[in-house]
């Protein structure tokens, strides 16, 4: 089927839009959709079989626009990338933009993933002995006590603050 | 660019070895991995992608796992090679410079040996992929894994106690780890179904895309079904999670074309066999078509209602009616007005040399 609006290219796209209250549906070319304001990036979906769902992806929504415009004038010493950039287009300039904002990036990784205390995999660097499988003492206790703040994050999210004591005072002796 | 360096042409997983491959075409993991203190992608000069390259190369050619790798640098390969790449599920269109008017960022390039492979300067300066025949999470990942473990010991990646590996963008960072698993699903389409369970994977945390993975489309009744978020929980139980729920909705799969083999055999049987037919005998064919009738195709081997071809045969369709690939093979370019008809005479040769 050819685009609704510029004739020329296959149509890929149907936007149904409400309007009035009645219901019109374009079938729009990728390009012809964009310039229309419909983000093309999720899956959209196509089948002869069936027109079993108009999933439309409206507008768009990096992950980036999820974070509050308060800190916008935030910038990271290493990389001078602002917050405001990272709003804008949902990708972070270095590593270091994860301690220049943590403060934000925490928050949003909680809202995207549920938690932002990474439980999988340790890592260590080249020539700082290994990951928490094989580590020594050092490492033993250094994934102890990262374990023990994932336990008192959940515990007080979750609003169990007898237990969030209990680990507050396990994590001191630790420290 | 010599494809043919490539053992299978990078596609081994096409071969219908692995479990359940008549419902589950294949499984991919991918990691997301940085290079410490260089800028990502976003905020990269040339100088920092070429830097990145060079290590990674470095590490790759004395580890273990890739000291044999073939190297594909994009940004020296032309379009229609690029394409090829990416029509195998090698590259991501991004890596590949595909989008659009864009063209493949200096430094772009693609390690590959026997399964695995890494993208180095997509979004991630690392992306460590694996694609496995059929439903294999654990096999796949413990390829990848053993990469990623090697590599980490030559390269130093960007990691934060708390946030974990740290990726370009937050929706990936933690363990940086994708699982996808490829699905043929035409009986929850055609029962109408399919929409419950779509919706049902995001109330667990699992998303679905098209065939080539983010921003594409589902075409075929393939939907790539993988892990939503990548922070908070361990590799394993991101991959037990998604296991358990791909073996459920193969479940809901086979019990769908139960329903559709109780309620309407004939017009299943019907649908299969025409489908069967005009891939054997049509004479152009646009490549949509191709993968809706080799869908059709697909359910009727899967039912037994046909008495082929193989599912490898099938799969081998999927990736060589593409494009680039029958462009490639008939010394044409990939806009060329008369694909339709290579696509077409390509299906019936192939269909008649692999039919039993």
């Amino acid at each position: 089927m050819l685009c609704d609006n510029c004739k020329e290219r296959d149509a890929i796209i149907n936007l149904t839009q409400v309007e009035h209250d009645s219901k019109v549906t374009l079938h729009l070319c990728e390009q012809c959709a964009q310039q229309k304001g419909v983000e093309t990036g999720g899956a959209v979906l196509k089948t002869p079989l069936g027109n079993f769902l108009g999933a439309v992806v409206k507008g768009t929504s990096t992950a980036g626009a999820l974070v509050p415009a308060s800190g916008d004038g935030m910038r990271c010493p290493a990389c001078g990338s602002s917050l405001r950039d990272f709003r804008d287009s949902g990708r972070l300039g270095c590593d270091q933009c994860y301690v220049s904002f943590d403060t934000h990036l925490r928050d949003l990784l909680r809202r995207l993933h549920g938690s932002s205390q990474h439980v999988g995999e340790r890592y260590a660097l080249p020539g700082e002995g290994n990951g928490a499988e094989g580590g020594g003492t050092g490492d033993d206790s250094r994934s102890r006590l990262l374990e023990l703040k994932a336990q008192l994050r959940r515990a007080v999210e979750g609003e169990n603050f007898e237990l969030a004591a209990e680990l507050r005072d396990r994590i001191r002796v630790l420290e | 660019m010599d494809l043919s360096l490539l053992p299978d042409g990078g596609m081994r997983w096409l071969d219908a070895s692995g479990p359940k491959s008549t419902i589950v075409l294949s499984t991919r993991i991918r990691l997301a991995r940085n290079v410490r203190g260089i800028p990502f992608s976003q905020r990269a000069k040339d100088a920092d992608r070429m830097a990145v390259l060079e290590r990674v190369s470095d590490a790759a050619s004395s580890s273990e796992h890739l000291g044999s790798a073939v190297a594909f640098h994009l940004d020296e390969m032309d379009r229609p090679e690029r394409q090829l790449l990416h029509e195998r599920h090698l590259v991501s269109k991004e890596l590949a410079g595909l989008e659009r008017e864009s063209r493949p960022r200096p430094g772009a390039a693609l390690l590959v040996q026997d399964q695995v492979g890494v993208m180095v300067n997509e979004e991630d300066h690392l992306r460590l992929h694996g694609m496995w025949s059929g439903f294999d999470l654990e096999d796949a990942y413990a390829e990848v894994e053993a990469v990623d473990t090697e590599l980490g010991k030559l390269v130093p990646f960007a990691f934060h106690p708390e946030f974990g590996y740290l990726t370009s963008c937050p929706t990936n960072a933690g363990t940086g780890l994708r699982a996808s698993v490829l699905i043929h699903l035409p009986g929850l389409v055609l029962t109408k179904e399919i929409n419950k369970v779509l919706q049902g994977l995001s109330q667990v945390g699992l998303t679905f895309r098209g065939l080539y993975g983010e921003g594409s489309e589902v075409v075929g009744n393939f939907f790539q079904l993988s892990n939503q978020t990548t922070l908070g929980k361990t590799e394993d139980e991101l991959i037990d999670h998604l296991g358990k729920i791909v073996r459920q909705v193969i479940e809901y799969e086979e019990q769908a074309r139960d329903v559709l083999l109780r309620t309407a055999p004939e017009e299943v049987e019907d649908k299969t066999w025409r489908a069967y037919g005009l891939l054997k005998h049509a004479r152009r064919m646009t490549f949509e078509e191709a993968m809706n009738l080799l869908s059709g195709v697909r359910l009727g081997v899967g039912l037994k209602l046909l008495p082929g071809p193989g599912v490898y045969t099938l799969n081998k369709l999927l990736i060589y009616t593409q494009p680039a690939h029958l462009a490639a093979m008939d010394g044409r370019s990939t806009g060329d007005r008369e694909l339709p008809t290579v696509r077409a005479a390509f299906v019936r040769r192939l269909l008649e040399a692999e039919s039993s």
